[in-house]
């Protein structure tokens, strides 16, 4: 449905014929933000959400210092005089209702739940932006990047992802493809979480992955990240090779998430030598 | 008397070994509990030390704590509904915590943690006493009570929104509803001296709870400070709530319930309610934890959920019974 109204958009302006896109886009969320910087014409982004500029959420923070910032605000964004809205499934559903109803199209973006959605994102991004031309380019860009990755024999060895909450991912998820792709086996597929989910430590412990990717705790501390210090959690670590979770080229479907699964593959291929050689 | 007793601890002994043989884990009951003194089993070894162990024993601890200081918080003010969780001292216990967690003081300072939770709690029953007063009625405790819940709530919510961490946000939950989930047993360390130390605060109290329920001006002819014993209350309570919340988050209506059934077992009589008490407190506190083990295994459900489910009838049933003394 939303991409259907995505693509009447692209048919209206392809109608007109005056100009292929719109030429004040406003994106409020991190994740288009990223697309949109990537793809955009010169002068056509008018303001990405200010987690763009986030080193740690952001895989572009630098570019994202370039541009106005906004709070994804109705008000803010309505004074930005936008053609063009892009928002994300779970930007507050107020604040694009609000920019409908000001008469400022509103494109929504659903989240990358593979690496094959990270493509149809970006084909999307083209077609909103009206720069199907350099989408074509980054496609063929990433397409080339991921065969590269192409694994040949079994996926080894046995890895988990855990994160604050005991948060872990499946393969119907992007972090859960990113960690197939650099040629790890997930357990969390063993366990049966297709997406993700909390999974207790005690589930963590019993099926010892011999690879445990975490994240690196935020600066300032919360409890949320405290399972991450648990003395389980810090044994598993010690045995294992552990990885860490760079936040910002995992959570978001652009193509910086080629650069978590080149990085998860080296320190893979440093394990399984050393492995290997033992 | 005796016979109660060593029913409440053979029921709060069982207990604590079936938690120890329940989790998300599918493993026998022999072989968990053998795991725990056998280090041949690998990963099965670690999860019974080091997250199943600590998880039954602050089940315990915890419990028995708040079941302590609400009978002793009942006797003191002689009125059923006194429990820390409702009048306000778990959610200001809850606030220090969470102040330490965001200015840095629970990482820099190994007893941080609780020590903030202390000190939030021993602010809240402070100003939940004075504002009731010595003979303070039930209503002037339950609203002041609830302008301190509120309060600390508040405080509590705005600290975790303006936490610069993005998971900051949806500890609220924890912190107001409280759970045991993969604890360690560094948290055991960490709250047993609070909880030891309040106990034995809490129970010199025996005797002069006894005699004030002649009355006040009995109790004092027979040589009690009053001033002494509310004293002696606030810090006892303050130390238990404050080591239970800094570990647990707050956990309410385990200080109602647990009096209030075993009041007429002991004959009414407030020096046995404390003993009883606390046993009976780790019994309620261990089934809210198995149950929300069993109810839903994978979503960890917040032991504060249970213990409201069965405690809010039973405190709406004790304001129906003492209205009178409301109006």
């Amino acid at each position: 449905m939303r991409k259907l109204s995505g693509i009447a958009l692209a048919l209206l302006w392809a109608a007109t014929g005056a100009f292929a896109g719109p030429s004040r886009v406003v994106s409020m969320n991190l994740c288009t933000d990223q697309l949109a910087m990537l793809l955009a014409a010169p002068g056509q982004l008018a303001s990405v959400s200010y987690i763009a500029r986030d080193t740690r959420a952001s895989a572009m923070a630098e570019h994202a210092l370039a541009y106005p910032v906004n709070h994804g605000l109705a008000e803010e964004i309505y004074l930005l005089q936008p053609d063009l809205v892009i928002a994300g499934a779970y930007s507050t559903v107020a604040t694009t209702e609000m920019l409908r109803r000001l008469g400022i199209p509103v494109v929504v973006f659903q989240p990358a739940n593979s690496l094959q959605d990270v493509r149809a994102r970006i084909e999307q991004m083209g077609e909103v932006l009206g720069r199907e031309e350099a989408a074509r380019a980054l496609l063929a860009d990433y397409d080339q990047r991921l065969a590269t990755q192409e694994q040949v024999g079994p996926e080894r060895p046995r890895a988990a992802l855990y994160a604050a909450n005991g948060f872990t991912s499946g393969s119907m998820s992007l972090a859960g493809q990113i960690l197939r792709a650099a040629g790890l086996r997930n357990i969390a597929d063993e366990l049966g979480y297709g997406r993700s989910g909390r999974m207790p430590l005690e589930l963590l412990a019993m099926s010892e992955p011999e690879f445990l990717i975490g994240t690196s705790p935020y600066p300032r501390a919360a409890r949320s990240e405290e399972n991450l210090a648990h003395p389980v959690v810090r044994h598993l670590a010690a045995r294992s090779g552990a990885g860490q979770m760079r936040d910002a080229d995992w959570v978001c479907g652009t193509p910086h998430v080629l650069r978590a699964v080149e990085t998860l593959a080296e320190e893979r291929r440093l394990f399984v030598d050393k492995e290997d050689r033992e | 008397m005796t016979r109660l007793m060593l029913t409440l601890t053979a029921a709060m002994l069982a207990l604590f070994l079936i938690s120890l043989t329940l989790g998300p884990a599918d493993v026998g009951i022999g072989e968990s509990l053998a795991a725990l003194f056998d280090e041949s089993y690998g990963p099965l070894t670690l999860v019974m030390r080091e997250i199943r162990l600590p998880r039954a024993l602050l089940a315990m601890i915890i419990g028995g704590g708040l079941g302590l200081a609400g009978a002793a918080m009942q006797g003191y003010l002689r009125n059923p509904l006194a429990e820390p969780g409702l009048i306000g001292v778990s959610s200001s216990a809850a606030l220090g915590a969470v102040l330490a967690i965001n200015t840095g003081l629970a990482a820099s300072l190994t007893l941080g943690l609780p020590l903030a939770a202390l000190a939030g709690a021993l602010a809240g029953v402070f100003m939940v006493m004075a504002l009731a007063g010595p003979q303070g009625g039930s209503l002037t405790l339950i609203l002041a009570g609830i302008a301190i819940s509120a309060m600390a709530a508040a405080l509590t919510s705005l600290v975790l929104n303006l936490s610069p961490n993005p998971f900051a946000a949806n500890e609220i939950v924890f912190w107001m509803m409280g759970s045991l989930a993969d604890r360690s047993m560094l948290h055991v360390w960490l709250v047993l001296p609070f909880a030891l130390a309040g106990a034995a605060i809490l129970l010199t109290l025996a005797r002069g709870l006894d005699a004030l329920t002649l009355g006040e001006d009995a109790a004092q002819t027979m040589g009690m400070n009053l001033n002494r014993m509310r004293l002696l209350l606030v810090v006892g309570t303050a130390s238990i709530v404050g080591g239970a919340t800094a570990v647990a988050g707050a956990i309410g209506f385990i200080g109602l319930v647990v009096p209030h059934i075993l009041r007429p077992l002991v004959g009414g009589q407030p020096s046995r309610l404390l003993w009883a008490s606390a046993l009976g407190g780790a019994i309620m506190l261990q089934l809210a934890d198995i149950a929300v083990r069993i109810i839903l295994p994978s979503r960890d459900l917040k032991l504060g959920v249970v213990t409201a489910l069965v405690g809010a009838p039973l405190f709406l049933h004790l304001i129906y019974k003492t209205r009178k003394g409301l109006a």
